[in-house]
């Protein structure tokens, strides 16, 4: 069994962990990246012993129950129904969901 | 062959390298994962499912019929079918994609290599390589100019079926490429894949344009993204490829990245705010398991599958006699072809396609292009052309009468028959009557009757003339002739 | 109204349909016993007047002599499945006043088979932990104490810690729960209650919250192995809705329950005896190998190499979906919205102060682990791993009918505890994550008491689909431990 050693390599830096933040579209605060960075590393210091496993050969997992892909029969069956999908919008009006305006 | 199309630069002539991503929305009662309608032009929010307005906890569904669209459009490119393909999640934030992804195909499309026929100008043609077709969802809108400071945002179009069918890097001009989409969505028409409306927006063109000196490696590409008509399609190419090489001959280099095109300045610019933190984050889509095809399916698909435009066209040659020119008109839409192919039929089948060929490209398709008309809204059916070529055949009317009848016809959704009557149209073929017209007009021009037997042989064609004005038009003109010849020389 | 209570949910049922008590009593009772036990902050929101209704329509159908499988049964809902018209939150601050429009499929299969709703349990934030700590709503209390240590409270366990508190606290006859890498395993564990996860496909995901949905799946949290089968019977069945639904038929899982060990062969995994595993873990887990024994079972080493890579696994397959699953929470349907000066700030600015710190961890591991360049050296690494991990599994039950192991790796410990560090925290589910990346059928049975005097639970594990054998080797565990031990606060009532 893997025990921990409690060592992390520091592979992330706090410009990277910002930038994924980004991507993530996650605000995190400057005071709270710091302990953020210490946080991912240690998980991904954690995750890395994988690279221990001989893996060749080996296809990635695509399902577990080995079914494949049920499909449905094309007739409209669902929808109609604007209020129920605004029902929650923080924002709306007209049957439209509001949003900041965006500009191209 | 005709002349390579190139840009010519400073430094000499460039070759432009063209590819296409066309976004085709498959025809389908539903959309790809949900059970809502895809209908255009809808009220706001109201062709949305609780699925496609990804609420929590939400699951796609496949809708097989959209998988048998991918197959049968894959199946007329003359591609592979993939037995195993795979869904993917491809990841980024936009306002009006609610799941924060859209649902793609990545590494394992539906539909691999195929192939496109072009039929160019001067009886050329070319093959244009199709890389992949895959399925996808589609967004929804966003409307800007609803409100100051919001957009708001429908999703009816959120979650509608997408075929992506990316063409290999094989185009070389604007008009190749326009000729690549017509006969893209030529196809996709007939084989009731997709509507091909491109206003409407149910095709979109991305066009991936570089240059290069003739002979070279590939330049750097840059992708412009949704162009809605191949009019813009062809500009924009046209902008681009100067564009890039003035940035190339000014010793710049082309950066990698997606441009838009402006059609009001008929010109290409960089949409910088789709380019940061582009990283799409693909994985297969955990909520959808791997997508068999049963070869027996696609079997099926195959034998369903309608005559393709370019079998019908070789077939139109081989059959009636027709020019390639006019096989590839009237193949171009499957509606026209079958109408064609009625109107050639009817009649006892004794019905001159040729002249067949020539009334229904020159003088229907000129009538309905002047009205503004489709075929399917055209006043004259087959049948009823038909029945004018008919009377023609038999000499009831001249070749010259008819195109006036035919005028009638579309104007008034009349019978060519009842119009001949109506109008007293019928042909003069009573050689007495005509006679008479003829020493008539004889009678009438001695000088010129004199100055034709001294040898001015250019008068027969004034004699032509007089004689069928005399008559109304109605003189049977080989009678008219043959009477004068024998008059004049006798 | 101790005698009400004291009914466990088969017992309940049998007296409701005996007209010994009335769905409006017990479903009182367990109303009164949810207002007695607020302490625990089992609940999120308690919907009583929906309970006294839904209890009201199941007498009269029971009157009739009609009803579904639980009629009139009062029960919990973790709250990650979405309930029409009921606060649903995921125990996240970004789905603020959220109430869907929509009943998921599982919890419209309880109503429809009778059961009375109680409210909305307690868990995890997006059910991503192992103590239900990161609930925004604070963490709810185990009702269990340490023997020697009545003040220090305990987590029951996570993420459906709020369902386990209730069933062990008597809030609920039985509650639902999700299990992802082992969130209803564990918590039960913790608790001293069963907890099932079925087979991957058994139960619909359509309406639950999505966390990892390669992993994601419903199940029931009880007191006994039979409540356990009768309520699984009820939420699970073949969902068109959910893609990945099984379409397998659900065999009659009371009707084998009680057939015995005898002759089954049991398999006890070498790997899981983790090096500076606490011995009473190892004490339990070798008392039931022994009443399996005892019971006619021939107990077979075997061998499931790829175990000690599968936290890892895990831990890049989970957050990687869940940061994908996560992305629709963007404050412009539904939850809560920050505004911003864009559309982007907007974004980040919901997100940043809707979702916690732990989900925030997982969101960022999991964008990671998929962008350019990453892919392949985690996202698909691990699940190549997954597929050796189940390939392990498959070679076992080749010469096994189930699979005993440990449930967690320790008792309930203090709230507050390895919060510091997350990957501590990932190890309490070191032993219910392999049977969850393999997609296999998991049951947690109370099995005895740690030295402190807190429960430890057995796992067993089942092949494919194979619920009635899990939880007939679960039965017999239960039969032989006769755990009847129950936290101090239910004494007296
Ligand atoms: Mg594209
Ligand atoms: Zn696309």
């Amino acid at each position: 069994m893997f025990v921990w050693n409690g060592l992390y390599p520091m592979s992330l830096d706090k410009a990277t962990v910002a930038s994924i933040a980004t991507l993530a579209r996650l605000r995190v605060p400057e005071d709270r990246l710091e302990p953020m960075v210490a946080d991912l590393n240690a998980i991904l210091g954690f995750v890395e012993q994988l690279n221990q496993v001989d893996t060749d050969g080996v296809e990635p997992l695509a399902s577990v129950t080995g079914h494949s892909l049920p499909q449905r029969e094309d007739a409209v069956t669902d929808g109609g129904y604007p209020d129920r999908v605004t029902a929650n919008a923080p924002d709306g009006g007209n049957g439209f969901y509001a949003v900041p305006k965006v500009v191209e | 062959m005709s002349e390579p199309y190139r840009i010519q630069g400073e430094t000499g002539a460039w070759e432009v390298v063209i590819g296409l991503e066309v976004h085709a929305q498959v025809i389908s009662k539903s959309k790809l994962f949900s059970g809502s309608a895809t209908t255009f032009g809808a009220g706001a929010n109201t062709q949305v499912s609780l699925v496609d307005a990804a609420m929590p906890g939400m699951l796609p569904v496949i809708n097989r019929e959209c998988v048998d669209q991918a197959v049968r459009t894959g199946l007329a490119l003359e591609a592979k079918i993939n037995p195993v393909s795979v869904f993917d999640r491809k990841n980024y934030f936009y306002a009006d994609l609610p799941q924060g992804y859209q649902i793609s195909q990545y590494e394992q499309p539906i539909v691999g290599e195929g192939v496109v026929h072009l039929d160019l100008p001067d009886s050329e043609t070319k093959e244009v390589g199709i890389e992949r077709l895959h399925l996808e969802q589609d967004a929804g809108k966003s409307l800007h100019d609803q409100h100051p400071s919001k957009s708001y945002i429908d999703l009816n179009r959120s979650g509608v079926a997408l075929m992506e069918i990316v063409s290999k890097p094989d185009l070389r001009s604007p008009e190749d490429t326009a000729a690549y989409i017509k006969k893209l969505r030529s196809i996709l028409r007939y084989i009731g894949t997709c509507d091909g409306n491109m206003q409407e927006g149910s095709m979109r063109c991305d066009v991936n344009v570089s240059v290069r000196k003739p002979g070279d490696e590939y330049g750097t590409r840059c992708e412009i993204k949704n162009v809605n008509s191949i009019r813009f399609v062809q500009q924009a190419i046209e902008y681009e490829a100067r564009r890039q090489v003035e940035v190339l001959e000014e010793g710049g280099s082309i950066k990698q990245e997606t441009r838009l095109f402006d059609a009001n300045r008929g010109e290409t610019r960089s949409m910088r705010s789709k380019e940061d933190a582009h990283d799409y984050r693909y994985f297969p889509d955990p909520d959808l398991l791997p997508l068999k095809l049963d070869p027996a399916r696609v079997e099926a698909l195959k034998a369903a599958l309608p005559e393709l435009p370019d079998v019908k066209k070789a077939r139109f040659i081989a059959e009636y006699g027709l020019s390639v020119y006019d096989a590839s008109s009237l193949i171009e839409e499957r509606a026209i072809a079958d109408w064609y192919e009625a109107l050639v039929k009817g009649g006892n089948g004794k019905r001159d396609p040729k002249i067949a060929a020539n009334w229904t490209i020159s003088e229907l398709f000129g009538a309905l292009n002047k009205a503004g008309f489709d075929l399917a809204d055209s006043p004259v059916s087959a049948d009823a052309l038909g029945g004018l070529i008919d009377l023609i055949g038999d000499g009831t009317i001249s070749g010259r009468i008819a195109k006036d009848v035919f005028a009638e016809m579309f104007e008034t959704g009349k019978d060519a028959a009842a119009i001949v009557e109506e109008k007293g149209l019928r042909q003069v073929s009573d050689t007495g009557a005509i006679e008479a017209i003829v020493d008539a007009v004889l009678a009438e021009n001695q000088d010129k009757v004199a100055e034709f037997r001294s040898g001015k042989d250019k008068l027969f064609g004034f004699f032509v003339g007089q004689t069928m004005k005399r008559s109304g038009g109605k003189a049977n003109p080989g009678m008219v002739n043959e009477l004068l010849k024998a008059k004049l020389t006798g | 109204m101790a005698g009400i209570l004291d009914l466990d949910l088969v017992a309940a049922r049998d007296a409701l349909r005996a007209r010994e008590i009335s769905s409006t009593e017990l479903t009182s009772a367990y109303l009164s016993r949810i207002e007695a036990t607020a302490d625990l902050n089992a609940y999120i929101t308690v919907t009583a007047d929906k309970a006294q209704a839904m209890a009201k329509a199941s007498d009269e159908r029971l009157a009739k002599g009609e009803g579904g499988g639980l009629e009139g049964l009062p029960i919990a809902v973790k709250d990650l499945f979405c309930t029409e018209g009921v606060l649903t939150t995921a125990a996240s601050h970004i789905l603020d006043g959220f109430k869907p429009t929509y009943e998921s499929t599982v919890t419209g299969n309880l109503w429809s088979a009778g059961a009375v709703m109680l409210g909305k349990t307690n868990l995890d934030e997006f059910a991503m932990g192992s103590s239900s700590a990161t609930s925004y709503y604070g963490p709810p209390v185990n009702p269990w104490r340490g023997a020697q240590d009545s003040e220090t409270r305990l987590v029951p366990g996570g993420s459906s810690g709020g369902s386990a508190a209730a069933v062990s606290g008597w809030a609920a006859l039985a509650a639902t729960g999700t299990d992802t890498g082992g969130s209803i395993r564990q918590p039960a564990s913790l608790t001293g209650i069963v907890g099932m996860k079925p087979s991957y496909g058994r139960c619909s995901r359509w309406g639950i919250v999505a966390f990892a949905s390669s992993l994601d799946q419903a199940g029931p949290m009880t007191r006994t192995v039979h409540d356990a089968a009768v309520m699984l019977s009820a939420m699970a069945g073949h969902d068109p809705k959910d893609s990945t639904s099984a379409a397998e038929p659900l065999p009659d899982l009371e009707a084998t329950l009680d057939s015995g060990v005898k002759g089954l062969r049991i398999g006890v995994p070498a790997e899981y005896r983790v090096d500076g595993m606490p011995t009473e873990i190892s004490e339990i887990w070798a008392k039931g190998i022994a009443w399996l024994k005892d019971a006619g079972a021939e107990i077979i080493d075997i061998s499931l190499p790829h175990t000690q890579y599968a936290l890892a696994t895990y831990y890049i397959i989970a957050p990687a979906e869940a940061s994908s699953n996560l992305a629709r929470y963007d404050g412009v349907r539904y939850g809560l919205r920050v505004d911003g000066g864009s559309l982007d700030e907007m974004y980040a600015n919901t997100r940043g102060e809707g979702f916690g710190a732990e989900v925030q961890r997982r969101v960022l591991i999991g964008t990671y682990v998929l962008s350019a360049g990453y892919y392949d050296a985690y996202y698909r690494k691990a699940q190549r791993v997954r597929t050796l991990i189940r390939r392990d599994f498959d070679e076992a039950f080749g010469k096994v009918d189930a699979i005993l192991t440990p449930t967690a790796p320790s008792d309930a410990f203090a709230i507050g505890a390895n919060e510091d560090d997350p990957v501590k925290m990932y190890l309490n589910d070191v032993f219910t994550v392999p049977a969850s990346l393999a997609g296999l059928p998991g049951l947690s049975v109370p099995a005895g008491l740690s030295a402190r005097g807190l429960p430890l639970g057995l796992q067993v594990l089942g092949r494919m689909f194979d619920e009635p054998m899990v939880l007939r080797v679960g039965r017999a565990i239960e039969k032989a431990a006769t755990f009847t031990s129950r936290p101090a606060m239910l004494e007296g009532i």
